[in-house]
């Protein structure tokens, strides 16, 4: 080996030549330049409608350097709200979570308020819906930003042929694809008149009166469509009203023609009952009708998603949204609002809807005219009205509008249907307020 | 017994000892070094979280201030929670009552079968306590489905209306019970068999010869026999069962209008669900006195026992 001796004049000479290269160069960065980044979506239930957010995000990550990794975490066996609480308990774990429902308000004081994020996209896609506000926006601050992936409206998925057999309705006519809905007579009158015919045809309607979410934004709907309010946003208890009477005596009647096992009835059970062929309507967003289509065919063919029926006080649909929020010892928030903005794009959003087959909804007014709901099939058009593309309902969340902490507790501890479920059994009506009132009150402590 | 291990002599006598070195010596302490790991696994995983649930059932909903016994105080006034503390005692009284009557009697079977065809039978039997229980309880559920499940179609087979095994408050209660002494019986079962596999041959001999009639030799023979692990499988199952959670929240998750909640699935409904930590930690800790009475009851018996052999 042959050693050279380096001289003093050599030796500036290389130096000085190695600094002018070294400042001329372009600004390369390096992979992973701009840190890490921890993301826990919500595992979704369609087969193969996580790729879409996946493919998102390694796109977000390549194209502004950050190392992400993600965890797609069930919510079966409240797996996601464990691990939620987890996280809050340790201030240690993702950066970016998904939060269903009532959970932004919850972990309130934990998250970074998300005002920057959602002003430009309000602009860009629209206002968002009074619940998403409700849920997500605390005292003029967001605290997360709805998701497109998990969020869903809950409204009746009917059998076109049943209805039309057993109650003379002509579902698609009432709701045509592609058109503005002609429903002014599809309210609760008519609605129980045909909950009953369908019973004594042999295919009841399945509204569960369990304890679970489906249960409890069926009864939340129909609550508002009375203008019943449980306690109002000030936190008063208002549970002994007229208009709670008026709608425990609706549902009262219309019990009788549901099946008998509807207390029991979890978030599978109404799936199961329409998939079955046995029912005629459900109140669900489009995962039931995606599993006819693979499993029933001949079910599947005859299903219509529409609009929820008109009571007194106007005509609501549960609406349920997930939000993706960013915890407060999270290490990388600028990079977590950049990657939230990405994927609430309206090109991310349908790429995620389509995913999905039309499940999933964007909050945003804007957004809830993809195609996928107008094509989707069979039969074609039967996810059209899904996203309420004509305003035609009010979304809702069941227990809204009563403060947070109040809400939260009557919405997991299903007051509502406890008590049509107690007067419906045979309990005088007073007797289910004042239990009702003691429950809220007891919700009501600090 | 002498406390030091046996050492060398010739150390004994030329070596000074010194008091490290003599305390390594002793039997206790090798004892204790080697329950060690063992004794940091509990306090890892049992007396942590203990201690800390009794912290939390202490703080306010908002887990910002000290409330000191608040949240039992408000506990005591719920009709809910009264409700629960009814529904745990029934379920884990009257479950193990029937595990109990069930598990001797077929102990009494299969002790009765010939020795060539009883490990078939004593494996077949123990099928529903190894079976994890959320799994078998999802097979259950399928089974009290009342729309399409095997028992209302049996029930429907035969004219007979179909029953909502989950849907109204009194099925309800008897389909967890139910299940409960489905899946917990063989333990009993296979306790009772080793209990009475131990019994003297000679004693019933005796009986037989005294005249004794099959009752006589149950009454008189077999149950003073069997007494001490009846007494402690009872009390150890009793524990089990009311810190139960899986099969109810699999069956009914404390419904029709909370009719089957017990402890551990109320707690999780009103902290995890509910959002209310410090609520549902004060739930939990409800079982602690009922079983610590229970667990006494276990180890004064054993204490009993030790004596007595």
């Amino acid at each position: 080996m042959v050693s050279r001796k380096v001289g003093r004049r050599r030796f500036v000479a290389g130096t000085a030549v190695a600094s002018a290269a070294l400042v001329a160069a372009p600004f390369v960065r390096s992979a992973n330049a701009a840190g890490k980044l921890s993301v826990g979506f919500w595992d979704h239930w369609v087969p193969g409608a996580n790729k879409a957010t996946e493919a998102l995000v390694k796109e977000w990550a390549e194209k502004n350097k950050v190392e992400v990794s993600m965890d797609f975490i069930t919510s079966q066996g409240n797996k996601l709200l464990l691990t939620t609480a987890a996280e809050s308990q340790a201030k240690s774990g993702h950066d970016v979570l998904a939060f269903s429902t009532w959970l932004p308000s919850r972990y309130a004081d934990q998250l970074v308020p998300m005002n920057d994020v959602m002003e430009p996209l309000i602009k860009e896609n629209g206002a968002v819906n009074g619940t998403v506000e409700y849920l997500g926006k605390v005292n003029g601050k967001w605290l997360a930003v709805p998701a497109t992936s998990g969020s869903q409206i809950k409204g009746p998925c009917s059998r076109i042929d049943l209805l039309k057999k057993h109650a003379g309705i002509d579902i698609q006519a009432m709701y045509p694809a592609g058109a503005a809905p002609k429903a002014d007579a599809w309210n609760l009158d008519n609605f129980l008149k045909a909950a009953e015919a369908c019973q004594k045809g042999g295919n009841p309607f399945g509204i569960g009166l369990g304890t679970t979410s489906d249960n409890v934004d069926t009864a939340g709907a129909l609550f508002h469509a009375f203008g019943a309010q449980l306690v109002n946003a000030k936190g008063d208890i208002t549970v002994k009203s007229d208009p709670v009477r008026q709608a425990l005596d609706y549902y009262k009647k219309l019990m009788q023609f549901l099946p008998p096992d509807v207390p029991s009835w979890d978030d599978a059970s109404n799936n199961k009952f329409l998939v079955s062929g046995q029912g005629t309507l459900i109140m669900n967003p489009p995962s039931a009708w995606a599993v006819a289509k693979r499993d029933a065919p001949q079910v599947a063919e005859q299903l219509w998603t529409h609009g929820f029926p008109s009571g007194p006080k106007g005509r609501y649909a549960p609406f349920l949204p997930y939000f993706w929020g960013v915890w407060n010892f999270s290490k990388n928030q600028s990079a977590a609002k950049s990657l939230i903005t990405y994927l609430s794009q309206a090109s991310s959003a349908e790429k995620m809807t389509n995913a999905s087959q039309g499940y999933d909804l964007p909050a945003f007014e804007k957004l809830t005219t993809f195609k996928v709901w107008a094509e989707e099939s069979p039969p074609k058009g039967t996810l059209y009205h899904y996203p309420n593309p004509h305003n035609h309902q009010t979304l809702s969340i069941a227990a809204a509008p009563a403060p947070h902490k109040i809400a939260e507790q009557i919405y997991t501890q299903a007051i509502m249907t406890q008590m049509v479920v107690r007067y419906a059994k045979g309990e005088a009506m007073d007797k289910t307020l004042d239990w009702a009132a003691k429950e809220l009150e007891g919700f009501s402590r600090n | 017994m002498a406390d030091v291990a046996a050492r060398n002599p010739a150390d004994l006598s030329t070596q000074p000892r010194s008091g490290l070195h003599k305390l390594m010596q002793r039997k206790s302490t090798i004892a204790f070094l080697m329950a060690l790991p063992l004794i940091l696994l509990i306090t890892i995983l049992v007396a942590y979280p203990a201690g800390y649930a009794v912290y939390l059932a202490t703080l306010n909903k908002g887990m910002t201030r000290f409330v000191g016994f608040g949240n039992f105080e408000f506990l005591f006034g719920r009709d809910t929670f009264w409700l629960v503390v009814y529904q745990s005692c029934l379920f884990a009284i009257t479950a193990v009552i029937f595990k109990a009557i069930i598990g001797f009697v077929v102990a009494h079977f299969v002790h009765n079968i010939p020795s060539k065809g009883q490990r078939k039978w004593r494996g077949m039997l123990l099928v529903p306590w190894v079976i994890p229980p959320a799994m078998s309880t999802l097979a259950w559920l399928w089974l009290f489905d009342p729309s399409y499940s095997a028992l209302n179609w049996l029930l429907g087979f035969f004219g007979i209306e179909g029953i909502p095994w989950t849907g109204e408050a009194g099925w309800a209660r008897f389909s967890v019970i139910l299940v409960n002494v489905w899946i917990g019986s063989p333990f009993f079962m296979i306790m009772y068999l080793a209990a009475l596999k131990s019994v003297p041959e000679q004693l019933y001999e005796a009986a037989s010869i005294d005249g004794a009639t099959w009752w006589q030799r149950i009454w008189y023979v077999t149950l003073p026999m069997m007494r001490n692990i009846i007494a402690i499988t009872a009390l150890f199952s009793l524990i089990v069962t009311f810190a139960n959670f899986d099969i109810v929240r699999v069956l009914t998750a404390g419904g029709p209008l909370n009719s089957t909640h017990i402890f551990g699935t109320w707690a999780f409904r009103v902290g995890i669900e509910g959002g209310d930590i410090p609520l549902g930690a004060a739930v939990s800790l409800f079982m602690v006195p009922i079983l610590a009475v229970a667990a006494t009851f276990i180890l004064r018996d054993i204490t009993k026992r030790g004596s007595e052999v």
